[in-house]
């Protein structure tokens, strides 16, 4: 069987992994357009910035698809033949599958705003945009970036790094607000401009200005402000990559290639995983489109047991996610509503110094933990899950909430003053019974006393 | 305007400028100084009267092992030279009388007397000739006694004849030192002042300006900076190579032109390729990863490999073209501790006061990281006081200067038969130098490893370490992480682990059975030999010269004999790993880019497995760098390999499907 697929991000790099481990027989092509290797693309700004090469982007080094076998071809894929079961190339070059992996991700969203096809306006998303910008850099004297999401903040950085004025236009009156809770929100805000980023809420793009040379001079706001700048960050989200699938007979598209619960399309062998994969039937509270490098991944994974034919439904588990707003690093464990919701109750701590901080949401009914959101403060994922998943009562939680605490030795453990706010909201008496430390997680887990979840062997020794 | 450094103040650019120029200075005054020697000199260094011979020496005789830089310590020649004298010792007057007369008269014959001499180089030229003609003289002397049978009982003729030039090389210092003239020589506190003085003030105005602004990780434009972007893989190659060979070439020449040993090592080398690159197969199948940047580059990094490297070959093997800086530290020796400085005190005086700034350094660069405030503290501390300070201390109580946190076999000569002696006559302090030191080899490393990790020793308390975790700082992404690497790292830090054992298990033998040689291996010129090339070359000249070019662990992690005993225990016998987040990881790379030991960390991170690997030494950098908190340095007594096998990204299961099953 010769497996294709398209796209070497993460989604479909652990697709082709995970097909060699399960299989020897299995023949994979893997093609990409963008690079020769696959790269971390939310790296990309630690290139800018000159904190990494451009190869220490690369997870494996060259050796590694020689060695599993997966072969890989720099070609740009233009036409699918899902009939004939064959690729087409722009250069002219086929390639015949027996089963197409389509992972190809998703560019930037932009909405229609005058100028934006202008030079110096671009997203922060590709190989190429990385150089382009690198390329582009010496003109510009200073930026505005667009949208207040996680590519926003960290086009924001990587210009800020090269001591350019840079200007954040943010819809809503605070950073991110459409995910983060106010408090967080706000935090984040305050830290962005604390590092002298001009940060601009209820500010939107109107348009962007030609300089006369066709490349961008200035942007107008919806309110009519001028912004002197020579380059356009365009970062207000992203959308699948599909438009080179559009006049494929059968495969039906929604704002992404719809797969079902197995990652399959409407085409017989025919998957689609990653940020360009739309889930016809979303778990509740999750989205249809989840373009996180964590579910290109597991989907990644599931559609390798699929395609082998032994059939895996594709499951996101418990949302988790992360980032780092500048210096301030943020991870999320399950249910985090930035606005809430009926019969969620929160419980929020945060650090005198502002940029700290503890959320533990439970159901106000049964004290059910359903999330947790922490900033400048690293919590164990396994264990956030495991009481998660479990459903654990939160004082349960609170009083073991140290065993949660991943932060590095000698650091301020806070877990006390958490419960003891928890005390003051309610009442109660808790004590916090556990400190930070490996073993009790450990024995929480119940490590040493089942089998591994899968024992494959490792990549590469 | 848009660029490509960090912003700096006025300030600091004013102590960088000071900086510069107590760098200048301190290069360029090596040449200020004239050479001219005495007749009274030259004989009461190279063959001083016995019946009037002070008692000053203590410094020059006592072989000054330099705590301060870990392993590095060279040992005064211990070879054919002459046995320390005595008031009526017969050999010790036939020595003053032939060897004195010679060099006198070739001394006056070749005009060494009364020339000034304009630099170290023309002054020990004409030494050499000096001592060449006194060799014919010595030998022609001795040769007639031998024929008259006039030789005094006890008294060989090898006592009396000159051998190696090699051997000359520590009279040929205190022969520069006794000769130098010169602004240095006449105002060292003024030159103390330009160069040490000056470069510190120049190096804190630099630093101390990093504590304002916001904490948080400052790796921008590492790889844009001139000094910190390292060479491409070719590049590096070609200084390791040239280095390598231009060692194992003077080393013939240090070993008096036995080239035994030096072949013995460059086959052990070219065996170690062969191995990696083609029974390992890391030349056709395992080619490495690019690693730019491309070409040439790195000029600054370049300048400042070869300065090292250019300052611990004069320090190690021609101290006697550095005798202005050891002038100019003599003040501060006398003041503080008294007696004469060496260049070994010169060496301790910088690298503890590196150690010093540049540890403030890394503390204003990780100053909200509080693991990596308390271990710099702690690397300051044990370099001043424990390699630094105690040692001198010992030594102007006439004590054995023993750096009591030194372990063999980064510590090789402790089992050495003088040090063994030197203890032994020590009283109960030498005693417990002695019972410390063993004890610290055979159960203080496997307990403390086994407890917190080989961290606890290679970067909290090593002075190589605090060398490499504060000066080295800004090249720790330096380190090659590719598999190949990793091979030759194996292959060569466990080699040179088994040659420090067989050293020393020769030089136990040779101590307790008396016998001079086993097999036909005579073990002095095996110590010489490790002392050259491990010592001073691997450590000193290697291990520090290439923080610019490979890192700034090329020695713990390639050379060093006491981290790759450690290391066993740790990968083996530890409660110590690294834990990785769940699936946090996002494969961005910053964890293995800075790591210093090279140790791909990422591959493990993205795959969920703990870290369990012999070389960590713990610094902490990979957790600091992460972007998603996915790494955490831990200790705990629940089994540590079982969870390095690759499971916890992992959501599927085959049986029961997607699941999370605890």
């Amino acid at each position: 069987m010769h497996v294709a697929i398209i796209g070497n991000g993460i989604a479909g790099v652990t697709a082709a992994r995970w097909l060699r481990k399960l299989s020897d027989d299995v023949r994979i092509t893997m093609i990409s357009a963008e690079s020769d290797y696959f790269f971390s693309r939310t790296a990309l700004m630690y290139v800018y910035m000159g904190h990494q090469r451009w190869e220490d982007l690369m997870p494996y080094e060259p050796f590694f698809w020689k060695k599993n076998r997966i072969d890989l071809l720099r070609r740009y894929v233009e036409r699918v033949d899902t009939n004939g079961k064959v690729l087409h190339f722009g250069d002219g070059g086929t390639l015949a599958y027996d089963k197409l992996v389509l992972a190809t991700g998703s560019s930037p969203n932009k909405f229609g705003w005058p100028g934006q096809d202008l030079r110096r306006v671009s997203g922060m998303v590709s190989a190429q945009d990385l150089d382009n910008l690198e390329e582009i850099t010496p003109e510009i004297k200073a930026a505005v970036v667009v949208g207040g999401g996680l590519i926003g903040i960290e086009l924001a950085e990587m210009l800020h790094s090269r001591h350019i004025p840079v200007s954040l236009l943010v819809r809503e009156s605070s950073y991110w607000s459409n995910a983060l809770p106010p408090e967080e929100s706000r935090m984040v805000s305050r830290h962005i401009v604390s590092h002298g980023i001009n940060l601009r809420h209820d500010t939107e793009l109107a348009e962007i200005q030609d300089d006369g040379g066709g490349a961008a001079g200035a942007i107008t706001t919806k309110t009519g402000e001028r912004i002197e700048c020579q380059y356009v960050g365009l970062t207000a989200g992203v959308h699948p990559n599909i438009d080179f699938l559009r006049d494929v007979a059968e495969l039906e598209l929604g704002k992404g290639i719809l797969v079902d619960d197995y990652l399959q399309t409407s085409v017989p062998d025919v998957y689609a995983i990653g940020d360009c994969a739309e889930v016809r039937n979303p778990r509740p509270g999750r989205k249809a489109i989840e373009a996180v490098w964590y579910t290109g991944r597991i989907m990644g994974e599931t559609v390798a047991y699929t395609l082998l034919g032994r059939p895996v439904a594709y499951d996101p588990g418990i949302w988790f996610n992360s980032a780092k707003f500048i210096d301030i690093e943020y991870q999320v464990y399950g249910e985090v509503p930035a606005h809430g919701r009926d019969g969620l109750t929160t419980l929020y701590w945060e650090h005198p110094d502002g940029e700290k901080s503890v959320r533990i949401n439970y159901e106000e009914s049964d004290g059910r933990v359903v999330g947790f959101n922490l900033m400048g403060i690293r919590y164990r994922h396994e264990v956030c899950e495991k009481w998660i998943a479990r459903g654990t009562h939160v004082e349960e939680v609170l009083q073991q909430l140290g065993m949660a605490n991943f932060d590095p030795e000698f650091y301020q453990e806070y877990e006390a003053e958490v419960v003891e706010l928890y005390n003051r909201q309610t009442g109660k008496q808790l004590q916090l019974r556990q400190k930070r430390g490996l073993k009790a997680a450990l024995q929480f887990l119940n490590f040493k006393r089942r089998a591994p979840r899968a024992t494959a062997t490792p990549d590469a020794q | 305007m848009p660029s490509k450094t960090t912003q700096k103040s006025l300030l600091q650019y004013i102590g960088l400028g000071l900086f510069v120029l107590a760098l200048l200075t301190f290069t360029a005054m090596l040449g200020l100084e004239r050479y001219q020697l005495s007749e009274e000199d030259l004989i009461d260094t190279v063959a001083p009267d016995p019946r009037s011979v002070q008692d000053g020496d203590g410094e020059a005789a006592s072989t000054v092992s330099a705590g301060s830089s870990g392993g590095t310590s060279v040992q005064a020649d211990d070879a054919p030279a002459q046995e320390p004298v005595t008031d009526v010792d017969p050999k010790a007057r036939l020595i003053h009388e032939i060897q004195g007369d010679a060099f006198r008269e070739a001394g006056r014959e070749r005009g060494l007397f009364g020339t000034t001499f304009g630099s170290s180089f023309s002054f020990s030229a004409r030494v050499g000739e000096v001592f060449e003609a006194a060799k014919v003289r010595v030998n022609e002397r001795v040769d007639r006694l031998q024929e008259e049978n006039a030789l005094p009982e006890g008294v060989s003729e090898w006592d009396i004849r000159l051998s190696d030039p090699i051997y000359f090389k520590q009279n040929l210092a205190a022969l520069t030192a006794a000769a130098e003239r010169g602004p240095v020589k006449n105002n060292p506190v003024l030159f103390l002042g330009l160069t040490i003085g000056l470069g510190l003030l120049g190096g804190l105005l630099y630093i101390l300006p990093k504590f304002r602004g916001h904490a948080g990780i400052k790796n921008d434009h590492v790889y844009h900076a001139q000094l910190t972007k390292g060479l491409n893989l070719g590049w590096r190659s070609f200084f390791l190579g040239v280095t390598t060979v231009g060692i194992i070439g003077y080393g013939i020449r240090y070993m008096a032109s036995d080239w035994f040993w030096p072949a013995v090592t460059a086959a052990t080398a070219l065996a170690i390729i062969g191995l990696v690159m083609f029974v390992q197969h890391s030349w056709r199948n395992a080619p490495a990863r690019a690693a730019d940047p491309a070409g040439l580059s790195a000029y600054l990094g370049i300048f400042a490999g070869t300065y090292l490297i250019g300052f611990y070959v004069l320090l190690y093997w021609a101290p006697e073209h550095v005798a202005p800086w050891i002038t100019m530290v003599d003040p501060l020796k006398q003041g503080l501790f008294g007696g004469v400085a060496s260049q070994w005190f010169l060496y301790g005086v910088l690298y503890t006061l590196i150690i010093l700034v540049m540890g403030v350094r890394m503390i204003a660069k990780y100053r909200h990281n509080k693991y990596q405030i308390v271990r710099t503290l702690s690397v300051m501390f044990f370099q001043t006081a424990f390699a630094f300070i105690i040692p001198e201390i010992l030594g102007a109580l006439n004590k054995p200067q023993q750096d009591l946190k030194n372990i063999w076999p980064l510590d090789y000569d402790f089992f050495f038969g003088w040090q063994l002696d030197q203890f032994q006559s020590a009283g109960a302090l030498g005693t417990f130098m002695l019972v410390w030191g063993i004890f610290l080899v055979i159960v203080g490393v496997p307990l403390m490893v086994h407890l917190v990790g080989k961290r606890w020793y290679c970067s909290w308390v090593c002075g190589c370490g605090g060398l490499a975790e504060t000066m080295g700082d800004p090249w720790r992404q330096l380190s090659d992480k590719s598999l190949r690497a990793w091979k030759f790292e194996r292959w060569i830090i466990h080699g040179v682990l088994v040659a420090a054992i067989l050293m020393t298990a020769l030089t136990l033998y040779s101590y307790f059975t008396g016998a001079e040689s086993l097999l036909g291996f005579q073990t002095w010129k095996v110590q010489k030999w490790y002392g050259f090339l491990i010592g001073a070359g691997f450590a000193g000249v290697v291990g520090t010269g290439f923080y610019p070019l490979m890192g700034n662990r090329v020695w713990c992690r390639f050379g060093c004999p006491l981290a790759a005993y450690l290391g066993l225990v740790q990968r083996f016998q530890s409660r110590f790993r690294i834990t990785t987040n769940g699936g946090q990881c996002i494969s961005c790379g910053n964890c293995s880019t800075y790591c210093e030991m090279g140790i791909d960390v990422r591959a493990y991170a993205q795959m969920g497995q703990d870290i369990v690997r012999a070389s960590c030494v713990g610094c902490g950098v990979c957790a600091a760098v992460c972007p998603r908190g996915v790494l955490r340095l831990e200790n705990s007594s629940e089994d540590a390999g079982y969870r390095t096998v690759p499971e916890r990204v992992i959501h599927v299961s085959e049986e029961e499907g997607v699941v999370m099953k605890f």
